[in-house]
Order: structure tokens, then C-alpha cells, then sequence
């Protein structure tokens, strides 16, 4: 049997309760007296991995996780080596890329490893990359970032970095067969526009656990685009900050979540400073036995933070039996002057009675499944506003399914 | 001229351990251009002849023969049935969330014709048929059947008869829970298709109210999984005046809703 559920979160307050099957829940609040973002998590953040105590699994923060799946990557035995990775910047004219040491000022400027996995990427990696925007630089083609394994385990590090007023796009593309484990910073400068496409298009056996963490400027707008198809085990954790008033973010974010795998994207968005927006958006498709997606969205709005303007949703679609969902908003709010805040989740099952529907109707079987799905993506892929990887992630949607469909 | 031939059907349905006959030798004929209603007090196997014949997976033909044209329907999967000419219109039409309804009709009206439908007589053909029903135009871009009333859902079950144009049309209780004015923008759609003279009409109901705007020239009773009688429409008054209570002798069925409405 298929079990699609919204699991509670844990925590003295947070907003809204956990809807059922199919449910919506919207712009329910609470206030937060105390922020159980922080406080659920079992170590304080640290760039050491010997501040964090090895995972057991009962962790809120790993208690969706395969840990037997992460090759050692949460308990020190996973060591760099193997074919290593592969990893190509393509860059335009007038940016910036080096290899730096753990010593430079700019990592760790975005964010703190929150748990051992990012903390034994950042204890762990030999160099890190530094892509730089200079300020007032306007990119009219992407940077590409092609990371490619075959089969050795490796540990990253990445920081972009936008002066005040720089405009990028950057893809990271994820293929081949890896154990990865991973920061990756976005700094951006006043007024910066940065959007990223992080594409997990892994092999069947890959591991990656990220954390992404962006710092927006004053008036500065990110959007990140995370679309996760491959892999054994994707684990992400992109986190938000800001660094003056007037930033915007937008966190898109899709998945398809085959037999087996285990795809799973914690988002925090932390409102630290007055009058930012945030939008968070992930939609995923699940289909086959122990497909298991994670959703975990966690928006904090400080008591600082006046004239916040948030919302996130997260909607799954199970399409066979035998898949699993976890869903888990939590809205946590300090102050009651914000402009806005609401959230929603709800996860619904393509069944054999929308399939009979559609075919009583002539349309066949595959042809009916592709439909559902294509419509469920259709939406937020639009919002994505990159004509040329639009397209492309509807290939690869296409193409997906009839691998699986066939 | 289309014809749909169904031969002493036997039909199960798997419940709770034990395999239930429901439907027990069904004998019809419905020939292009005919209206055939059936009428039977609830849990007679009025809907599960509907469901068999569209081919619902929950129902197991262990008898019997349904041909349309001469070919064997009962070999056909649900969508070869639907592209054969054959439509439900269904009691309980079911949501499709990411699906908007502009997408199902399209997607469908090129399964069903074979092509594509042009893009411009197409997008003329569906607002005319949407007008005529009462749709607002807003519909098409909602998810199919996804927060519709029940008066909606039925007028969308109506629209995609207008626009498929099948060889025979069965409407499974598509009366049921529409107050009048919606019955009667209904019944005019399904009035429309009648005249054209080109789709058979099997209308399931359980009330005679129906009739009063649909016309049958065939009324049959159903009862315990057979027809059991057969007439023109004054069957119908019949049932109005005197309900199921002369048929309850077939089977232990709930007579108690009665014909009239």
C-alpha cells in the first residue's frame, strides 16, 4: 500500500498543525516564543565536524535519512579518493574563478555547516572554488558548472559571489556516480540578481548531501532553482539569510522520486532583517516501490523582522503505489507586523479512478499518466522564467517518464 | 447505422471475501438515433451494466457478449471502447488535479477523431459548447472536476459528449443532484445530441423526472441484474404512479426511494 502522510514537526510552537492526506493548510500562524528551527537541532552550527555528535538516526534533522545509504558520509568513514570528481567551470568573459584554501575570508561568509555531513565537507575538502561576479557586472550568458563522478567520493566546497549590482545565472549540473558531500555559498552583493539551477541528474547509486546557503543583499534578489531526478540518495538543504533590507528569494524546487530512491530538500529561510520577501515553491512526482521524498520547509521570522513578506508550498503527486511522502511545513513567527506569511502542503495520488477517468475518455494508458504529470510540473516550470532550461527540464520530465512508464 | 449489442451479460464484482453476481443475463439493443431509458430502484446493477460496458476494472464479465458494430467490445481496453464510439457520462466524475479541462478536452478530442483538432475552429468549437451549457469560460483553465459542484461536474460530463460525439452515449444517473434549472440545461445537451440523429442514448436513472425532458422511446426496468420489463415511454408513468414495488419480488433491493421525484 501506498502511504502518503504529513508527519508533525516537533517543537513548543509553530504554525499550523500537520494537514492530512490531500489536505491544504494555509496562512496559518503561531507565535514562536522561543525558535524551534534552532533549537531542534542536536549541535549548535560549526565549521568542525567534531563539534557534532556521529548521527543515530532519531535526530529531528535526520530522522527521514537512510543513514545506512550515506556511504560513511555522517560517521567519519567515507574518505576522498576513488576517481575522485569531476568538476568544470565554464565561465564568461569578466568573471573570476580560483581555487582557494580554508583560510579565505569568503567561505563560510554565507553560513555555517548545521549539521556532520556539511561540517565533514567543510573539515574535509582539499580546495575550495571561488566564482566571482564583479560588481556591476551583467552576465548575458550562464556560468555552467559540470560536476561529474565516476564512482569516487569527494568532498566540495563552492562559493559565487556577485559584487553590488552584478546580474548571473548559474547551472550546476550533477552527473555520473558519486559520494559527495558539499557546501555551496551565494553571496550576493546590493542589488545583485543571481539565479542558480542546481540540476541532481545522478546515476542510480550516487550520494549527495548539500547544504546551500545564500547571503542577499540589500535589494538584492536570489532565486534557486533545484531540480532533483537521480541518485540513491539526495539530500539538500538549501538555507536563506539576509544581509539588509529590500533582498528577495525564491526557492523553487522539483523533484521526480523513482523506485528506491530517497530525495529529500530541507529548506530555511531565516527573515533576520525587516522588509524581505521569500516564495518557496516544491513540487515533486513520485512513483515505484520506496520512492521516499522529504520536504521539510521551515521559515523563521524573526522579531526584527518587520514588513515580511513569505509564503511556501510544497505539493507531491504519487502516482503508483508503494511510495512514501513526508511533508512538514513550519512557519515560525516573532513578530506580528509582517506584510504576509502562509504556507501549504498537500500531496494527492494519481489512482486507478483518475486513470479509468482519463481512458474512458480515449486517451491511453501512458498518455494519460504523462498528462497528470506534465500539468502538475507545468506550473511551477513556467515560474522558472529560463526559456532555454524550461524547456530542457521538460525533456528530461518527458524523458523520465517514459523510462519509467515503459 | 451504429448499433450496440448486449447478450445475456453476467457480471461480478469482488466484495469482502466473497465474489458477488450483479449483473445476472442483461439483454439490450441500442441503435443509433434510439433513447433507451433504465430505470431501477438502487442496487439493482443499473450503474454496474454502465461501469461494465465502459470497462472499470472492478468488474469482472464472467458471461455473456457486447458487441458495437459487431466488434467485440469486451476485448477492449477502456480507451480502445472510447475511441470506438462509445461514452460514459458518469455519476461520479472523478478529480484530476494538474489537468486543466482545456488540456482533457484537447488531449481527448484527438484520442477520440484520430487528430489534432485545429486550433482555431477548436477553441470556437468548445466556448459555443461551453455557452450553450452555462459554463463560464473561466472553467477551462481549472483542473478537471477539481472543486466543481455537482451541477458542474454533470455539465462538464455533458460538454464532453457535445464535443466527442460518440456512436452510443450511456449517462449514468447524470440527473442525479441537479435542482431543476441545472437538470434542464443538461437535458437540453443531451437533447442537442439526440437530434443529430447520430448517437444511441442509454439513460440510466433512478427517477422518472428526467423523462420529462428527455423523451426515452424505450423504457426499461431493471431489477435484481436483468431487465425486467420492457415498454415504450408510459412505462415511465407507471413507475411514477406505482414506484418499484411491483419488481421488489426479483430480489431483496431497496424499494424504498421510490420513482418519483
Amino acid at each position: 500500500m501506498a502511504e502518503a502522510q504529513n508527519s508533525p514537526t516537533l517543537g513548543s510552537a509553530r504554525a499550523g498543525g500537520p494537514p492530512p492526506v490531500g489536505s491544504t493548510t494555509a496562512g496559518s500562524i503561531a507565535v514562536a516564543a522561543e525558535s524551534t528551527v534552532a533549537t531542534r537541532m542536536s549541535a549548535p552550527p560549526s565549521f568542525d565536524v567534531a563539534d557534532f555528535p556521529v548521527p543515530h538516526g532519531r535526530e529531528e534533522e535526520w530522522r527521514f535519512t537512510p543513514l545506512e545509504r550515506l556511504r560513511g558520509l555522517h560517521d567519519g568513514t567515507a574518505v576522498a579518493g576513488g576517481n575522485g570528481l569531476k568538476v568544470e567551470v565554464q565561465a564568461p568573459e569578466g568573471v573570476t574563478v580560483e581555487a582557494v584554501g580554508r583560510d579565505d575570508a569568503r567561505l563560510g561568509k554565507a553560513g555555517v555547516p548545521v549539521d556532520r555531513v556539511a561540517a565533514q565537507a567543510y573539515s574535509a575538502f582539499e580546495k575550495a572554488s571561488v566564482v566571482t561576479v564583479p560588481k556591476e557586472t551583467v552576465l548575458t550568458e550562464p556560468i555552467r558548472i559540470a560536476v561529474h563522478g565516476e564512482g569516487g567520493t569527494a568532498f566540495g566546497h563552492q562559493v559565487i559571489e556577485l559584487g553590488a549590482f552584478a546580474e548571473a545565472i548559474v547551472v550546476i549540473d550533477h552527473t555520473g556516480d558519486a559520494v559527495l558531500a558539499a557546501n555551496v555559498d551565494y553571496l550576493l552583493g546590493d542589488g545583485a540578481k543571481l539565479t542558480v539551477v542546481s540540476v541532481q541528474d545522478w546515476d542510480d547509486k550516487a550520494v549527495h548531501v548539500a547544504q546551500h546557503n545564500a547571503l542577499v543583499g540589500r535589494d538584492a534578489s536570489f532565486k534557486s532553482v533545484v531540480v532533483t531526478f537521480g541518485g540513491d540518495v539526495v539530500r539538500l538543504h538549501p538555507r536563506v539569510r539576509y544581509a539588509g533590507p529590500g533582498g528577495e528569494a525564491e526557492l523553487f524546487g522539483l523533484y521526480l522520486t523513482d523506485a528506491g530512491q530517497h530525495q529529500e530538500h530541507r529548506l530555511l529561510v531565516d527573515h533576520n532583517v525587516p522588509h524581505c520577501k521569500s516564495n518557496v515553491v516544491y513540487k515533486g512526482a513520485l512513483q515505484g516501490d520506496d520512492a521516499h521524498a522529504v520536504w521539510i520547509g521551515d521559515v523563521l521570522i524573526e522579531a526584527k523582522a518587520e514588513g515580511t513578506d513569505t509564503y511556501e508550498m510544497n505539493r507531491n503527486l504519487v502516482l503508483t503505489d508503494g511510495a512514501r511522502v513526508d511533508s512538514v511545513p513550519n512557519l515560525e513567527i516573532e513578530t506580528g507586523e509582517i506584510v504576509g506569511a502562509g504556507h501549504a502542503s498537500a500531496t494527492g495520488r494519481f489512482d486507478d479512478e483518475q486513470l479509468f477517468y482519463l481512458m474512458a475518455r480515449g486517451i491511453p494508458e501512458q498518455e494519460a499518466r504523462r498528462l497528470v504529470v506534465r500539468g502538475f510540473f507545468a506550473e511551477l516550470v513556467q515560474q522558472i522564467g529560463l526559456p532555454d532550461i524550461e524547456e530542457r527540464l521538460i525533456a528530461k520530465i518527458e524523458e523520465e517518464l517514459e523510462a519509467a512508464v515503459a | 447505422m451504429a448499433t450496440l449489442e448486449i447478450r445475456d451479460l453476467h457480471v461480478t464484482v469482488e466484495a469482502e471475501n466473497a465474489t458477488k453476481e450483479i449483473l445476472k443475463g442483461v439483454d439490450l439493443t441500442v441503435k443509433q438515433g434510439e433513447t433507451h431509458a433504465i430505470m431501477g430502484p438502487n442496487g439493482s446493477g443499473k450503474s454496474t451494466l454502465a461501469y461494465s460496458l465502459a470497462g472499470h476494472p472492478k468488474y469482472t464479465i464472467t458471461g455473456g457478449t457486447v458487441t458495437l458494430d459487431g466488434e467485440d467490445v469486451l476485448e477492449m481496453s477502456v480507451d480502445e471502447r472510447a475511441r470506438a464510439g462509445l461514452f460514459l457520462a458518469m455519476q461520479y466524475p472523478v478529480e484530476v488535479p494538474g489537468v486543466s479541462v482545456s488540456n482533457f478536452l484537447r488531449t481527448s478530442a484527438t484520442a477520440i477523431r484520430g487528430e489534432a483538432p485545429k486550433l482555431r475552429t477548436w477553441v470556437k468549437e468548445v466556448k459555443e459548447a461551453m455557452q450553450r451549457l452555462n459554463i463560464d469560460p473561466s472553467f477551462a483553465e481549472r483542473n478537471v472536476n477539481e472543486g466543481f459542484s455537482g451541477g458542474e461536474k454533470k455539465r462538464h460530463e455533458i460538454l464532453q459528449l457535445e464535443l466527442l460525439k460518440p456512436k452510443v452515449a450511456v449517462l449514468d444517473e447524470t440527473d442525479s443532484g441537479l435542482d431543476v434549472d441545472a437538470l434542464r440545461v443538461v437535458s437540453e445537451g443531451v437533447n442537442r445530441v439526440r437530434e443529430t440523429g447520430e448517437v444511441g442514448t442509454l439513460l440510466i436513472t433512478h427517477y422518472t423526472r428526467i423523462l420529462r425532458y428527455i423523451k426515452p422511446d424505450h423504457v426499461h426496468v431493471f431489477s435484481g441484474g436483468r431487465i425486467v420489463e420492457s415498454g415504450g415511454a408510459e412505462l415511465a408513468d407507471k413507475l411514477e404512479n406505482e414506484g418499484y414495488e411491483a419488481y421488489a419480488k426479483h430480489d431483496g433491493v431497496d424499494t424504498k426511494g421510490g420513482a418519483s421525484a
